[in-house]
């Protein structure tokens, strides 16, 4: 693998009422002003649905980061990132014995969850860890030769302002997106982890 | 003849030539008058005789002046500001009043004389502060409130205080000149008119006050009753400049009336433009009355300038001056203590201090009025009225010092994000018809404050029925845009049917307000680009998108699937915007489209390149100009290491 200096990271951020968003309109906005980093609302720029996807296949071709933020919908995604794999992802560009545009690419899922972290868990009511549940997503990315890594994940995220969390995990996306932007991250270690939030400090080279 | 085209010539080439350049400068337009006044005045000597006599006439700028300001106060709004009003504007009066007479008892001054003083200092220059608060755009600011509160309770405060000086007239002076009392009475009031009439010369006390109230409650109760039948009879003609001319009859009406009965015309016509606030013809009458206002005011600052005498000035001018620093630095003193004491944020203190630190045109007024009255002698009030004239110059220096040191000094104040907030959303609709309707529709629905105009009475009146607020007007008008608030608006919706009007009014709107969003309704192609030539935002073709919508349901009728019809309709909208945008650059205005060879052969090609689409389409269920879901090709799990 061929080191750069920096990577380029692109963020597809989909929720469909940003305007009553808690955690991820700020998070967004905290990640705006960031250098390097192309953050693109999809539900703005596709109210309509229509995704126009020579340009999005152009944008996954000029990052080597892309992550996909958004509040977790029914174990999943909201409906505009699932179809946007559906139109963006084709066979022979992604996938298939000549689709290795995105291949050696970064991978990872920044997401809002409601319910607790406890609730994730076999004897939680959501009988599944978080990452058990991001396994089509994980898959996604192996199929597509991307580097997979553990979601970003807020729980509880309806309360998370109240409850005064959110600034931390404010500052842990700041952190951890320039980390990954100046290749300080320990993508071996970060790889095994259930979530990448869990301690930063311990994924993040110092040099 | 002769000799008033040259006065005219004279007085307009100074303004011409003195207000850009004041403007340019940022020095505003109130400076730039007074400077040109200065100019043809004591610096050149081109006119000056006459000032007192134009000065009269220029005087009635303030009266309608005071009628706009009355305008753009609805009843309800004055209500509720009447304790910002009454506890800001009256304690700002009664304690500047005190602070200067106490100043002026101190110089060895009688104590009627001192009291003038007083309140002739107390009141503040609306003019200058509202024009240059407009021209900042600083209305809408808590200092700009504030300051507005306290401007319209000095208005007010004139009339009383016009009544009070005449029983301060000092004896030895009335018994110097006697003649003179005859002429006083005649330019009671800011109007000046000359008038031998009144109604209520000889009257008894009761009748006095009979007549007063009567002619006060004709001016309330004629303007919410008759106004509106008046003007819609009026608007119905589609005669513009008849719609001026009872425009300009009302004011002057209401003025001379007013002067009739010894009252203020100012007051007058205020008070009916407080009644015509509510109406839906307010941004014609405000149109309408707007240039008139503005020259006449502008006439008003140039003869204070051509009157200033500079003999007084440079004999004495270490007096003068101090007085005029004293007099800005008292009024600045009160008014930054009412800051602090009514909590106006830092920026807004200092906005309302600085603002409103100078005497006012009304101070010319009450000089000239106590001169008649035998209250003040000459000499001082010719030293006074220079202080007044510094004062006032001085304000545009004080609005630089605000800008420079209090804006820069805190960038993040507190009001600017409540700023922004408030003009949120202001958007005006030109046109009310079948279009336009629709789009005030959802921009309401939505929360988005619009402004509507039309030129049609009968479709206000039924739009104010059903709970629209709209106003009447043609608004291809730049004044009336100028009135509807285009300066503080994001967008401008046009929907006139007129084509060569709707061209008209993107030109002039992109020219003078490049900053606001211009959206217009356009007919066909040709208008489309020629609305795209003159800059505007995004035109829309008026029957597009009902014909796709209704071609759609027609797919939909005839067996095809409905996904499939929203995906065709995508299709053929995206060809069809692409192929206007190669078009463009074959079309020309100045060619007819149907001789226009070039732009016929490309049309029909793109005309082709859709239907081979459409049929690739359809026999391929999948075309590279409709991307959308593809299916992989079968048997493509082999090389996927099955």
């Amino acid at each position: 693998m061929t080191r750069k200096s920096v990577n380029r990271i692109l963020i597809l951020l989909a929720h469909p009422s940003l305007d009553r968003s808690e955690v991820n309109g700020p998070l967004a906005q905290a990640a705006a002003d960031i250098e390097g980093i192309t953050l693109v609302d999809l539900y703005a720029e596709y109210p309509d649905f229509q995704i126009d996807i020579d340009r999005e296949q152009q944008r996954l071709l000029n990052h080597d980061v892309i992550i996909f933020q958004h509040p977790l919908y029914w174990y999943s995604t909201p409906a505009i990132l699932k179809e946007w794999q559906d139109l963006v992802l084709e066979h022979d560009f992604a996938y298939g014995s000549k689709g290795t545009a995105l291949h050696g690419k970064l991978f990872l899922n920044a997401l809002s969850a409601g319910g607790a972290e406890a609730a994730y868990r076999a004897e939680g009511y959501n009988h599944f860890t978080i990452r058990e549940l991001l396994q089509p997503m994980e898959q996604m990315a192996s199929l597509c030769g991307m580097r997979y890594l553990p979601p970003f994940a807020l729980f509880g995220a309806r309360t998370a302002v109240d409850e005064g969390r959110i600034e931390h995990h404010i500052d842990n996306w700041i952190e951890l997106l320039k980390a990954l932007r100046d290749q300080k991250l320990d993508i071996e270690t970060a790889q095994n982890l259930p979530r990448l939030n869990s301690d930063l400090n311990q994924i993040i080279k110092e040099t | 003849m002769g000799g008033l085209l040259f006065q005219a010539f004279i007085y307009l080439c100074a303004a011409v030539i003195a207000v850009p350049i004041a403007k340019r400068l940022g020095l505003g337009s109130v400076l730039g008058y007074l400077l040109a006044g200065i100019f043809i005045g004591p610096v050149i000597g081109l006119v000056g005789s006459e000032t007192q006599t134009i000065q009269h006439f220029a005087e009635f700028g303030v009266v309608m002046m005071l009628f706009l300001v009355g305008l753009e106060l609805q009843p309800k709004m004055l209500w509720e500001m009447r304790s910002r009003l009454i506890g800001l504007g009256g304690l700002q009066v009664a304690l500047t009043t005190a602070l200067i007479t106490a100043a002026a008892l101190m110089m060895g001054l009688f104590w009627t004389v001192a009291l003038t003083i007083g309140l002739i200092f107390s009141l503040s220059s609306t003019a200058i502060v509202l024009q240059t608060l407009n021209e900042k755009g600083l209305t809408k600011t808590e200092g700009g409130r504030a300051g507005f509160s306290v401007l319209l309770f000095q208005d007010i405060a004139v009339i009383p205080m016009l009544a009070l000086i005449p029983l301060l007239a000092l004896p030895e002076l009335v018994a110097g000149s006697g003649e003179s009392l005859t002429t006083a009475a005649e330019s009671y009031g800011d109007a000046g008119h000359h008038h031998d009439l009144s109604l209520v010369d000889g009257l008894p006390g009761w009748a006095h006050a009979l007549v007063v109230l009567g002619a006060i409650a004709s001016v309330l109760l004629g303007g919410h009753f008759l106004s509106r039948p008046l003007f819609r009879f009026i608007a119905e003609s589609r005669l513009r400049e008849i719609f001026t001319a009872s425009a300009l009859m009302l004011v002057i009406g209401i003025a001379l009336l007013m002067t009739l009965v010894d009252l203020s015309p100012a007051l007058g016509t205020f008070l009916a433009g407080v009644v015509l606030a509510n109406s839906e013809f307010r941004h014609e009458l405000e149109s309408d009355i707007e240039p008139f206002k503005g020259l006449l005011l502008g006439l008003f600052f140039i003869t204070v300038g051509a009157g200033i005498d500079f003999n007084i000035l440079f004999n004495d001018s270490l007096t003068i001056l101090s007085l005029t620093v004293g007099v800005i630095v008292i009024k600045g003193l009160v008014l930054y203590a009412l800051a602090r004491a009514f909590r106006l944020a830092t920026t807004d203190g200092w906005l309302l201090t600085l603002g409103l630190a100078q005497a006012g045109e009304f101070g010319f007024v009450l000089l000239s009025f106590s001169l008649q009255n035998q209250v003040l002698p000459a000499e001082l009030a010719s030293t006074l009225s220079l202080v007044v004239a510094l004062s006032m110059l001085l304000t545009p220096v004080l609005f630089i010092v605000y800008d420079k040191l209090i804006l820069n000094r805190q960038p993040d104040s507190d009001q600017r994000r409540a700023d922004s907030i408030d003009e949120t959303g202001s958007v005006i609709i030109a046109g009310n018809g079948r279009f336009g309707q629709i789009v005030n529709r959802l921009l309401v629905a939505s929360g988005v404050q619009t402004t509507v105009l039309d030129h049609q009475a009968d479709i206000i009146n039924m739009l104010s029925k059903v709970g629209v607020k709209s106003y009447y007007g043609d608004a291809s008008r730049p004044d009336l845009l100028h009135a509807a608030g285009i300066e503080s608006a994001k967008a401008v919706v046009i929907a006139i049917d007129d084509r060569s009007r709707t061209l008209e009014m993107v030109e002039h709107i992109r020219r003078h307000y490049p900053e606001v969003k211009i959206l217009a309704r356009a007919f066909d192609v040709n208008h489309l680009y020629l609305l795209n030539k003159a800059g505007v935002d995004i035109a829309v073709r008026e029957l597009f998108d009902g014909s796709l919508e209704l071609g759609k349901a027609a797919l939909r009728a005839v067996g095809v699937h409905p996904f499939k019809v929203e995906k065709m309709s995508m299709a053929f909208r995206k060809h069809d915007e692409n192929g206007l945008n190669t078009l463009y650059e074959l079309w020309d205005e100045n060619t007819e489209m149907a001789s226009n060879k070039a732009y016929l052969a490309r049309a029909r090609e793109h005309g082709d390149t859709l239907k081979g689409m459409m049929e690739t389409d359809r026999m391929q269920l999948h075309d590279r100009s409709e991307r959308g879901w593809t299916p992989p090709p079968k048997h493509y799990t082999k090389d996927m290491g099955e």
